[in-house]
């Protein structure tokens, strides 16, 4: 362990372990080194970093150079850290990651399955530097990109070598951005805009955010790079206003950045102008379709138009405008950095580079992690994301947001590009992927992304307006034990009409999460139909909650959390459910630790 | 009910040039400050910006951020996005629901507390979340629900819990 030089604390402050407090971690750690006086040649900094990614161990402190990985960091660990790892060089054990697939504690996070597996372009700097700072951006090589576009390169190359790297649009469909910018770039009248969607609103969805709150320095760099390649000198970057870290953060950055002559007048000497301003959105989730987030803009209600004109002809304010979300806009200076030939030898034929995913849900490690395309939806789930919490079953994967469908175990080795998780009925969309067990209905899955949508459409055609609805009214029947035999074949008949006559992509994904479930779960909605019986015991009025006597060890655990007060009984007898009282939340069967809470159908048919 | 102050409004319109594009923006500080959109700033905003009353009231209507009605003192969001609605956000809503005797989307009589759902705070590493004002809580089960209401002070309407 180095004793000399400097050393870096970095101390996640991602949404994830923002809320796990480790902004106290961070305040406590600054105060604590101050105060140590620790020895001169060691200068201690201690950086507000983005995201690193394990947020399920939050708040992640990690030491460098000596590679030392922290977990779970409380501000009463702080001390300890202080004296023993940065006053004696020694390792604070019991914050250390345990690795389950060796079976023991370790330092770096290089010997962790979480990270090993992973390919970090996009988020190559989140974590790693504070966003707060334009030197530690530019030290990591950034903006050495842009300089050689401009000094050496024409517009037209950029181009050129922006489809030869085969990058496609992560935004959720996947459109070839070399092409877009080339369309937009052949238009010969002005002003043109360039635009940055950060309306990131796909429930379970946090990746477009970590960038902007980790790395606000890549998407700016690679919009310039962008806005030399078509001719534009103006750009916007739209921000959900909820992301208040990420309009902080990038305001910051354009600031910084302005400063050092990266944006403004004639860029870098070459007599190129351009300069971009922030849009807060409205918190509408329709908003992050293109057409509808230019809406938005110009200060209209946020509806999409029909796109017989495609935007890089007529977008924003009439005029050819490129939209790419925030995590294309970070790829471009790697792509132009490294060159295209390099980033095209990652991923698969058609689905080039990597992608940046929310692993969430009833995953062991929930968090930010970036794989190369291609890479199997076991490996995400399994490897990377360390298998099912509470070693229960695996049932299914939804990708794609609300508008995305959900991919069941049969298909688990499926390779996760554009066009395989098309294939599966499902898309790659922004990035969620929020996994499912077999606590999970699939059926109520199914009704709570269509309320979703419902809320969201935002009314302007007639088929998304009314269809969801619809559907929605269906759904909500079955749930409640009124399903009808032929309800699910008129499920999938509006599911069709709606992806037939919908306006925009939100109405033409809607029913998505409706088929995929229907064509793969199809048993479980026959449960619910025929039987009156929800099989994960999620729908409240399908589910009875019982104790199985022989089991229950009469620990009081279900009594203790149970919140309506339904459990009966005394400590060392078997308990029992009051089932009048029982508001069915499955807090009970959470904390059980013998398996003794179980659940059964209304008709009181045994499972 | 009361006359309020509306002149700091004139102050937020001024920090905007009088065009259209700027009226999300305008909105939005101005919720900020009021915590809601009274209707004689959206008179005011008509004059300043020259836009129909009518299509203020769509925009202000539109966007979730907007309210046209007072927010409560507090206000708690519930995320019920994917994940955490996987990990029984829904019980955390019926939950407040019961203690609060409020809806989502409505506030107390007392002006105190309003209830919203919301889609995605990002913090699904602990889902299920709620944050009250900018408080985060996360991991909240039902059972911890009106242990931390009660950190906001005694509810107005104890009487109504066994």
């Amino acid at each position: 362990m180095s004793k000399h030089g400097n050393r870096t604390i970095l101390v996640c402050c991602g949404p994830g372990c923002l809320s796990n407090h480790s902004m106290d971690v961070y305040e406590e750690l600054k105060a604590r080194i101050s105060q140590a006086k620790i020895k001169a040649e060691v200068k201690t900094e201690v950086k507000a970093t983005g995201c690193h990614g394990l947020c399920e161990k939050g708040p992640l402190v990690r030491i460098e150079p000596d590679d030392i990985f922290y977990t779970g960091v409380k501000v009463s660990d702080v001390p300890e850290i202080v004296e023993k790892t940065l006053l004696n060089h020694q390792v604070v054990e019991k914050l250390l990651y345990h690795e389950p697939s060796v079976g023991r504690k370790v330092i770096s996070p290089k010997q962790t399955r979480f990270y090993k597996k992973q390919m970090k372009l996009a988020l190559r700097n989140v974590g790693e530097i504070d966003p707060s700072s334009i030197e530690d951006y530019i030290h990591r090589g950034g903006y050495k990109a842009l300089g050689r576009v401009l000094s050496e390169l024409s517009p037209d190359e950029v181009i050129t070598e922006i489809e030869k790297s085969g990058l496609r649009g992560r935004g959720g469909a996947g459109f070839p951005t070399g092409w877009k910018w080339r369309q937009c770039a052949r238009m010969q009248y002005y002003p043109k805009y360039v635009i940055c969607n950060g309306d990131e609103g796909d429930p379970g969805a946090f990746m477009d955010r970590c960038i902007m709150e980790g790395d606000p320095h890549s998407v700016i760099e690679g919009m310039v790079i962008g806005a030399y390649a078509v001719g534009s000198h103006e750009g916007f970057i739209y921000i959900r206003d909820e992301y208040f870290l990420a309009i902080r953060n990038m305001s910051h950055a354009i600031e910084q950045a302005r400063d050092k002559g990266f944006l403004g007048k004639n860029i870098l000497g070459s007599n190129f102008d351009f300069d971009v301003q922030i849009v807060r959105g409205g918190g509408a989730f329709v908003c992050g379709e293109s057409t509808a987030l230019m809406a938005s803009i110009e200060g209209k209600v946020g509806e999409p138009r029909a796109k017989y004109i495609r935007s890089v002809e007529r977008g924003l304010w009439g005029k050819p405008t490129v939209l790419n979300n925030v995590e294309t806009w970070a790829n471009v200076p790697v792509i132009m950095d490294r060159g295209a030939e390099w980033f095209s030898s990652i991923g698969t034929e058609n689905s080039k580079g990597t992608k940046v995913f929310s692993l969430v849900g009833k995953v062991q490690n929930t968090g930010l992690i970036e794989v190369p395309m291609g890479m199997t939806l076991r490996e995400i789930i399994f490897d990377i994301g360390g298998g099912i919490a509470g070693g229960r079953k695996f049932k299914a994967v939804q990708t794609g947001g609300p508008s995305g469908g959900c991919i069941p175990e049969s298909l688990i080795d499926l390779p996760v590009d554009f066009d395989s998780l098309n294939n599966a009925g499902s898309m790659m969309g922004s990035g969620g992927m929020i996994v499912m067990d077999d606590r999970t209905c699939m059926v109520d899955v199914a009704r709570f992304y269509l309320t979703f949508l419902s809320e969201e459409s935002c009314g302007k055609c007639v088929p998304c307006r009314e269809g969801i609805r619809r559907m929605l009214e269906i759904l909500n029947e079955i749930c409640e034990g009124r399903g009808q035999p032929d309800d699910l074949d008129t499920l999938a008949e509006l599911g069709e009409m709606l992806k037939e006559a919908s306006l925009c992509g939100l109405g033409k994904s809607a029913p998505n999460p409706v088929l995929t479930t229907l064509r793969y779960f199809k048993d479980e909605y026959l449960a619910h139909v025929n039987e009156k019986t929800c099989p994960a015991g999620v729908c409240k009025n399908l589910t009875v909650y019982y104790i199985d006597e022989s089991q229950c060890k009469g620990c009081g655990l279900c009594q203790k959390n149970c919140p309506s007060h339904a459990v009966e009984g005394q400590r060392g007898q078997p308990f029992a459910i009051d089932e009048t009282k029982c508001i069915k939340c499955g807090s009970c069967m959470d904390v059980c630790r013998f398996g003794a809470v179980r659940i059964r159908g209304r008709d009181k048919s045994w499972k | 009910m009361e006359l309020k102050d509306f002149s700091y409004a004139r102050t937020i319109l001024e920090q905007y040039p009088p065009e259209r594009r700027f009226l999300l923006a305008i909105l939005q500080d101005i919720q900020k400050h009021y915590n809601y959109i009274p209707r004689p700033i959206l008179e005011m905003l008509r004059d300043y910006l020259d836009v129909p009353l009518s299509k203020l009231y769509s925009v202000a209507t539109f966007y979730k951020a907007l309210s046209l009605k007072p927010k409560g003192r507090y206000v708690i969001k519930v995320c019920d996005g994917t994940a955490c609605h996987l990990k029984s956000s829904q019980s955390i809503i019926d939950e407040i629901k019961k203690v609060l005797k409020i809806v989502p989307g409505s506030t107390t009589g007392d002006g105190k507390f309003s209830l919203e759902t919301v889609n995605c705070l990002g913090s699904c590493a602990v889902s299920p979340v709620m944050v009250i004002n900018d408080r985060f809580y996360g991991r909240v089960t039902p059972s911890r629900v009106r242990e931390i209401l009660e950190e906001y002070g005694r509810l107005e309407n104890e009487q109504t819990w066994k």
